[in-house]
């Protein structure tokens, strides 16, 4: 009975100083709005947003909701979460194994890289990338065209446009593809087991997904064509281009430096890792056998990255919510389109930075379980 | 017979004592925000963060503007000192969360009055200090002159947070053309990002776009187009509920635009007590007893006139002199062809 009481009573407080502290912030709020004949409810989410924004994944225009303006900005924020994440982990990995090279150069360019760009603050870099570096750009007007194609100026990065026809036989194809890569990993084991045969699956996966797609354009019937984005005049000094894809320098810049950024950290975990491993595991894989690239994939890398994965969650993290740095230079992500102008034009900051911050606890709490997940699977499989 | 009479004279002097205390209290005691402000000893007043001529510091921190001098004006008015005034810098954004969470009392940052404004979010708009209207600015070198000339496409810069992001919705909807909103959360990175062609216009209210012309790299090469797309009435907020403080900021306001009218000066405040007319003397504090009402003194708007000028001292001192707009337009009195026109103060 002691025993028990001991065991609860802590938590027991625990949950009911929790309790009063969020009912205390409640109550004390909604007295102090109703002083201030402020109303409270979700109730506007349904209403006309009447702005606009500048850039969008999906349709939208100020005659949309809010809640769509919610989701245009939440798109937005994912976006620059992904690409940046993708980014900043090749740069890390490069970064961080070139910082164990024994190539004196490229040992030293990986070091000074490291320091330089974590120990300056994440805002002045994406000012820096903004308006010094892009505004360095030229105008659409004397923009050199890149591989013809390409124009990169300080209205942003013109892409030609894909137009396909028959895309849903080429996207049938690549899933076929990958399908069948995954059966034939799996024979390729079974096989390895049970006979100690050894197939190259690599190379195997390399020419299915190519070949499968291009067959979809051989015999498949689909076609692509290209829209190049084309100059168009405004005004006497003003220009711009038409058609084709259009990426705006501030999702540019925002991704340019919070990639550069983070990708430090993650080449510090990399290395942490990788020098984390036994130089005796290296050694002994070596005397039984294995070939320099085996080493690597089946003894160094795997007890590395039981090292890199949880540290390398918590910069992933980080650069998720420092997107939201992107109010600074227009980037249309979560904060400035909905926790800005939206908080503005309806005057319900309770209601909005309450959504906001639901929603960044529940984007970081998803990378967690997924990091997680992905950790446990490599983790050491006690039996 | 003495003795009674001493005694007398003392239960009237408490009782006068008595009498004035709680008349004064009475009035102090029904606005909770003049209480607090005469009992912190300075007006809490949110401007912006810097727009030449309405709210701006100097490198030594002292503000100056037209949005300033209101807040200098009740400082003046209700402690007696124009100086004792705690400026807050804030964003378009922060700017209505810091005045309903009671962090300011006052909001005086160049702020459009709109009905959503006034009735949904616990504001009450006092007045009018600005009258101005939605304008944009292009390079000279584009050779637009017009609106008019604007064509699918372009690309504007602006604020978020500001009825400016309305209103460009509303025009470039009208007329059909299809734009790029670039919208920045501080004025000086629009004025960056514009500069340095990121943008082909830049809109926001004219008497900004005047302001923020005068820190381009080379102002000479912008011009504001004639058009105006909307109104955009600028004024002084404060919060819903304390109705004593809200007319105290407005007369305040009335106040120092009577004045004008009247011809009454800093320099000759002291002097136009003497005047024949009533109404001059009423505002200088030597008729009538029109502080009262407020829980002020007498000489409530003789201070504000003497310490920071009427109206037209003012729009000279910040906005005409410093060549941003040296026409006053709209914002002349009425007795002069403008639209300046506040209730008589009596």
């Amino acid at each position: 009975m002691n025993f028990k009481l001991k065991d609860l009573g802590p938590q027991l407080i625990t949950v009911i100083a929790v309790v009063l502290i969020f009912g205390f912030f409640t109550y004390n709020a909604q007295i102090n709005m109703e002083n201030r004949g402020i109303d409270f409810g979700y109730g506007f989410l349904s209403q006309e947003s009447s702005f606009d924004v500048q850039f969008s994944l999906i349709e939208y225009d100020g005659s949309h909701s809010y809640f769509r303006a919610y989701l245009v900005g939440l798109l937005n924020t994912i976006l620059v979460s992904v690409i940046g994440i993708i980014i900043a982990t090749i740069i890390g990995v490069i970064v961080g194994v070139a910082r164990l090279s024994p190539n004196y150069l490229i040992n030293k360019f990986a070091a000074y890289y490291v320091e330089f760009f974590r120990n300056i603050p994440l805002l002045l870099q994406i000012f820096f990338w903004y308006f010094a570096a892009l505004r360095a750009l030229p105008l659409p007007q004397d923009a050199e065209a890149i591989f013809g194609v390409f124009f990169l100026t300080i209205k942003g990065l013109y892409v030609p446009a894909f137009i396909w026809e028959n895309f849903n036989i080429f996207f049938y194809s690549i899933v076929a593809a990958i399908i069948a890569i995954i059966v034939i990993r799996f024979q390729a084991k079974k096989l390895q087991e049970t006979q100690g045969k050894q197939i190259p699956v690599f190379l195997i996966a390399i020419g299915l997904i190519f070949i499968l797609p291009l067959l979809s354009f051989l015999i498949g019937g689909v076609s692509l064509s290209f829209e190049i984005p084309k100059l168009k005049q405004l005004a006497a000094t003003s220009f711009v281009y038409d058609g084709g894809l259009s990426l705006p320098p501030e999702l540019i810049a925002l991704t340019l430096s919070l990639s550069l950024y983070t990708a430090t950290f993650i080449a510090e975990c990399v290395r942490a890792g990788i020098q984390g491993v036994g130089k005796g595991q290296k050694e002994a894989a070596a005397s039984i056998g294995l070939t320099p690239n085996q080493v690597l994939k089946l003894v160094i890398m795997p007890q590395a990255l039981r090292i890199i994965i949880p540290p390398t969650t918590n910069q992933y993290l980080n650069l998720t919510k420092n997107s939201s740095l992107a109010a600074a230079i227009a980037y249309p992500d979560l904060v400035l389109v909905f926790a800005g102008t939206a908080l503005m034009q309806t005057g319900k900051a309770i209601e909005i930075v309450s959504i906001t911050m639901f929603t960044y606890l529940s984007l970081s709490i998803s990378i967690s379980i997924l990091m997680n997940w992905y950790n446990k699977k490599i983790a050491i499989q006690e039996k | 017979m003495f003795k009674y009479l001493k005694q007398l004279t003392s239960l009237v002097a408490m009782v006068a004592v008595l009498f004035t205390f709680t008349t004064e209290t009475m009035a102090a005691k029904k606005s909770k925000t003049l209480k607090n402000t005469q009992k912190k000893g300075f007006v809490r007043c949110g401007v912006s963060q810097g727009l030449p001529g309405f709210s701006n510091a100097d490198a030594a921190g002292n503000w100056t503007g037209v949005d300033v001098d209101v807040c200098r004006a009740v400082a003046a008015a209700v402690l007696g000192d124009a100086n004792k005034v705690k400026f807050t810098p804030l964003s378009a954004k922060e700017r209505f969360t810091a005045l309903t969470s009671g962090e300011i009392d006052i909001l005086s940052r160049n702020t459009t009055w709109t009905l959503s404004r006034d009735a949904d979010i616990g504001l009450t708009f006092v007045g009018v200090n600005f009258y101005d209207g939605q304008g944009f600015m292009v390079r000279k070198s584009s050779g637009i002159t017009s609106v008019n000339q604007f064509k699918n496409g372009i690309s504007a810069c602006t604020n978020i947070g500001t009825t400016t992001e309305l209103n460009m919705r509303d025009f470039f909807n009208s007329k059909g053309i299809s734009y790029e909103p670039v919208a920045f959360e501080k004025a000086d990175e629009v004025v960056a990002a514009y500069d340095s062609g990121r943008c082909d216009t830049y809109t926001t209210d004219k008497s900004g776009l005047a302001a923020q012309r005068t820190k381009m790299s080379n102002p000479d090469e912008h011009i504001v187009l004639p058009e105006t797309i909307s109104k955009e009435p600028l004024g002084p907020v404060v919060r819903q509920g304390d109705s004593v403080w809200e007319d105290i900021v407005r007369w305040s306001l009335n106040a120092m635009i009577e004045a004008e009218e009247y011809g009454i000066t800093s320099a000759n405040a002291d002097s136009m007590k003497t005047s024949e007319n009533p109404a001059i003397k009423r505002l200088v504090g030597a008729e009538g007893e029109l502080g009262a009402a407020f829980g002020l003194d007498n000489e409530w708007s003789l201070r504000i006139i003497k310490q920071v000028g009427n109206y037209g001292e003012s729009y000279k001192r910040n906005i005409a002199d410093t060549g941003i707009l040296p026409d006053r337009g709209p914002n002349q009195l009425w007795t002069k062809g403008g639209i300046l026109y506040v209730p008589p103060a009596r």
